[in-house]
């Protein structure tokens, strides 16, 4: 990185060339620095100083308020709620399309004919745009006449109010999140198809049936395709905005149950319903705090099972 | 404000990546999770086996394409029908679409995102490119903390940086304009410089050598050397960020939304007639319409996919190399 010593011993041309590379280097980088110097480094402490007053918009005038906004976190319940609700969503979110994802995966990686063709179809949900995906399922989850409970209507179950009663309204989300599910599955048919075929070949000879090859083989060879499937779904969970907002926080009136208010639903409406910035960046804190926290517990966790190629 | 969250494209990458054809001589060699061992012609049980497993892909490719081929199905429905789920309409009604033209201005909407798509995507390849070529191949005191930093920018939530950012667009005076849907482009993404810093580590050091011995400058050989070779990659890039973009409905409502509906994105667009439909809006619960802009915004995406897959087998083919 830095220029070696044995070069200051004969400066001159030497120098010059590193340095004119060094120029080089930087002016190739610099949209990038730009950028982040403007809109992440600059946002980021923008954003803590807002934080700590009270902003107005119109006037664009901040009075300083120390603690207030933070103190507030804990006091509005409604913080709590959101919290509360995207956690819940997250819990019940990323096991099932882990399962599913895996479960695909598996069933492709295990046809000998046709794995290409029903790719293509599982990956095709994950190409439909989210607001065409929100919208169809407005309409199939409808609790009186959707297609869904027609569906279910024909085999003799009664299909609840899905978008209405508090208890389905994450389910609902689940259910579009599940039907988006191939990206985790295409990273997951990719780690399949590494396991190398000689360790299920000695595992069969040794007697080991199905289910304890998958636990013992298949499992711990694609542990490190798991964890970060487990760290990314865990992320974009706990970030979960568009279905809820087009589903259920579309128009500006408080129609909606406090059962789709997740968080960042929460902080969007206090930023630019309510526009009250400081709030909303401290929640943008709390928020970013909370990820930090999550992704350092899983790593660690995950640095005790996952199994790394490099360790044989 | 680049559309996606770095994770999403991580995972559309990786998607990407396993979307690599295996001739057929591998799949038959490969070890089936259970089945025959050294994938030898298969024994009866063997066969039953992979009926069995046809039969659970099949049941699961109906529930997945269901919802699509219900979309297109619903927008060719009457008001009454719309909700039902007959996948052959009673009534067949393929003037819904020219009705929703002149209920919705859907020719601006889609208009609009397409050349709202088409800029982010092309100023987030040539700028993410710019930079990766910086850091492949130039060396300059504080490259790896830089680097570092990239990376480290890929796992930072939106939310953080949603208010700010906002205020700093508002500042430049681009709120209601749809500038700020394209114009952190300019700066390059995490992500995509990384991708792309990938590729350039895989190309021979000695074409950028023989091009400077013959003088041609840094610029030249970033233009004329670096760029054409990464075609495949570059495409990723604008395949990937012409999507995110094409997505993008928080940026389109929080920048966007006090403007007229001409100026709206599609995601905006249908966010809002959804609400204009709606029986507790005094809508008439006309959705087929809604559905109708739900299938004009699928299917470019749809063609996409066709002709991704298509350049990235072919990007893989030339490199040799899995993403």
């Amino acid at each position: 990185m830095s220029i070696a010593a044995k070069d200051s011993a004969k400066p001159g041309r030497r120098t010059s060339l590193r340095r004119r590379e060094a120029i080089a280097g930087y002016l190739f980088i610099s949209p990038w620095v730009i950028g982040f110097l403007v809109f992440t480094l600059g946002a980021m402490i923008y954003s803590l100083v807002i934080s700590f007053s009270f902003y107005q918009l119109a006037t664009d005038t901040a009075r300083p308020a120390g603690f207030a906004n933070y103190e507030r976190l804990f006091e509005d319940p409604k913080v709590m709620t959101s919290l509360a609700n995207t956690l819940y969503y997250a819990v019940l979110a990323v096991p099932f399309e882990i399962v599913l994802a895996l479960g695909l995966a598996m069933l492709l990686n295990s046809v000998r004919r046709g794995a290409g063709f029903f790719r293509t179809v599982f990956y095709l949900p994950k190409m439909t745009p989210t607001v065409a995906t929100a919208s169809m399922f407005l309409l199939l989850l409808n609790g009186n006449q959707g297609a869904i409970n027609r569906g279910l209507a024909a085999i003799g179950i009664e299909g609840p109010q899905w978008l209405i009663d508090p208890a389905w309204v994450k389910p609902s989300i689940v259910l579009m999140t599940l039907w988006g599910v191939a990206g985790t599955m295409v990273i997951f048919l990719a780690a399949l198809q590494n396991v190398p075929r000689e360790l299920y070949e000695v595992a069969e000879v040794d007697g080991a049936g199905p289910l304890r090859r998958f636990w013992n083989i298949t499992l711990p060879m694609i542990s490190g395709a798991l964890f970060f499937n487990v760290l990314v779904l865990t992320i974009a969970a706990f970030q979960i905005f568009d279905q809820a907002f087009l589903l259920f926080h579309r128009d500006q009136v408080q129609g909606a149950s406090d059962a789709s208010l997740f968080y960042a639903i929460y902080l969007f409406q206090q930023a630019f319903r309510q526009f009250d910035f400081g709030f909303a960046s401290a929640m943008g804190w709390l928020l970013f705090v909370i990820i930090v926290a999550i992704s350092l517990i899983q790593v660690k966790v995950g640095n005790r099972f996952v199994y790394y190629e490099s360790e044989r | 404000m680049v559309a996606q969250t770095p994770i999403k494209t991580v995972q559309a990458a990786a998607a990407i990546a396993a979307e690599s054809p295996e001739p057929d001589t591998d799949r038959r060699k490969r070890r089936k999770w259970f089945g025959d061992a050294r994938g030898q012609a298969l024994t009866p049980m063997g066969w039953v086996g992979q009926i069995v497993r046809w039969v659970l892909l099949l049941l699961f490719a109906a529930l997945f394409m269901y919802p699509l081929a219900w979309l297109v199905a619903a927008s060719l429905k009457p008001r009454g029908e719309v909700f039902d789920n007959k996948l052959i309409p009673d009534t067949i009604m393929p003037e819904n679409y020219a009705v929703a033209f002149d209920e919705m201005p859907l020719a601006n909407w889609i208009g609009n995102s397409i050349w709202i798509a088409v800029l982010a995507a092309v100023l987030v390849a040539v700028s993410s490119s710019l930079v990766a070529f910086g850091f492949a191949y130039y060396r300059f005191p504080g490259r790896g903390v830089l680097f570092g930093i990239v990376l480290a920018t890929m796992m930072l939530p939106g939310a953080v940086t949603l208010v700010p950012q906002y205020l700093i667009w508002n500042q430049l005076g681009f709120v209601g304009t749809n500038v700020p849907l394209w114009g952190a482009n300019l700066f390059g993404s995490a992500f995509y410089i990384f991708l792309q810093r990938q590729f350039f580590l895989g190309l021979p050091r000695e074409l950028f050598e023989a091009a400077k011995l013959d003088g041609v400058s840094a610029w030249g050989q970033f233009w004329r050397i670096a760029m054409p070779l990464s075609v495949p990659s570059f495409v990723i890039i604008l395949l990937f960020e012409f999507q995110a973009s094409w997505n993008n409905l928080q940026a389109a409502l929080i920048y966007l939304n006090t403007g007229s509906q001409e100026g709206y994105t599609v995601p905006l667009g249908i966010a809002s007639a959804m609400t204009k439909y709606s029986p507790t809006n005094g809508g008439q619960g006309d959705y087929q319409y809604v559905m109708v802009a739900a299938v004009l915004v699928t299917i470019p995406m749809l063609i996409l996919f066709a002709f991704g897959q298509k350049s990235f087998i072919t990007g893989i083919a030339t490199t040799g190399r899995k993403g």
